[in-house]
């Protein structure tokens, strides 16, 4: 184990769509793995995956690059990228849910953890979560639907503790 | 590669980035120092990340190689 001081990351979690949702929990967890110090400060949208049951979904209108491939069937057909254009995808009803669906689908297929269990490493290992006062306020987000053990604060309590990192992200 | 001795094994395949690294981490931190722990994976990406995860921590990657399309790992705790 390395005795020098730890090193730190700090980490602002802006988002609350599923893909978006990955890369704080992701590389939050694995810093905690490589015995980094990790704090997430959660604002705005990104406040929704403080909720008990996080619900994020893809939202592939806001992503017009985004792949649109099927997670089932032949392997020729899950290469297949599908031209569906932004003009059909922001207005056919489902859409998201079917996109979320099949992200979901995908990500488990490749063996990826999900956010859940991304979530519960994070805990487990020690990671600072921060869920912001401010954005709380203004959104109407209360503590008590948020899972135990976070801290709350605002720009002061996140910049304090960023301060010292070696490693800051805003995601 | 020569097969080194071990006193536990992991085995990750079928997980992807970043379960591995997690994984190793959550099973050296059970193990005594000096052990070794022979880890199976499968994700290619694990090759650079487990190096990696070893400079990181300081734990001490003894080897590691592919075979037919899984990675072995032997890391000694230390």
């Amino acid at each position: 184990m390395n005795e020098k001081k730890p090193k730190r990351l700090a980490i602002i979690a802006s988002k609350g769509t599923l893909d978006w949702a990955y890369p704080p929990f992701l590389l939050a967890s694995t810093a905690a793995a490589m015995d980094m110090e990790v704090g997430v400060f959660f604002t705005f949208y990104g406040l929704t995956l403080l909720n008990k049951k996080i619900e994020a979904k893809v939202a592939p209108q806001t992503n017009p690059a985004m792949p649109m491939k099927l997670p089932i069937g032949t392997k020729e057909l899950q290469n297949i990228e599908w031209p569906i254009p932004n003009i059909l995808a922001n207005n056919i009803p489902g859409y998201e849910t079917m996109a979320t669906a099949f992200m979901k689908k995908s990500f488990a297929k490749k063996g990826v953890a999900s956010i859940d269990e991304l979530r519960d490493i994070c805990v487990e290992s020690g990671v600072k979560l921060i869920a912001c006062q401010m954005t709380m306020d203004v959104f109407g987000f209360k503590t008590s639907q948020f899972i135990d053990g976070i801290d709350v604060g605002g720009a002061a309590t996140f910049l304090e503790f960023a301060a010292d990192s070696d490693i800051s992200l805003f995601i | 590669m020569n097969d080194f001795e071990f006193d536990r094994e992991l085995d990750c395949r079928g997980l992807n980035c970043p379960l591995p690294v997690v994984k190793t981490k959550k099973q050296i931190d059970t193990m005594s120092t000096g052990q070794t722990l022979k880890l199976i994976a499968s994700d290619p990406g694990s090759i650079n990340d487990m190096n990696a995860w070893a400079r990181r921590t300081g734990n001490e990657m003894l080897g590691h190689a592919e075979d037919s399309g899984e990675y072995i790992f032997y890391i000694k705790k230390t």
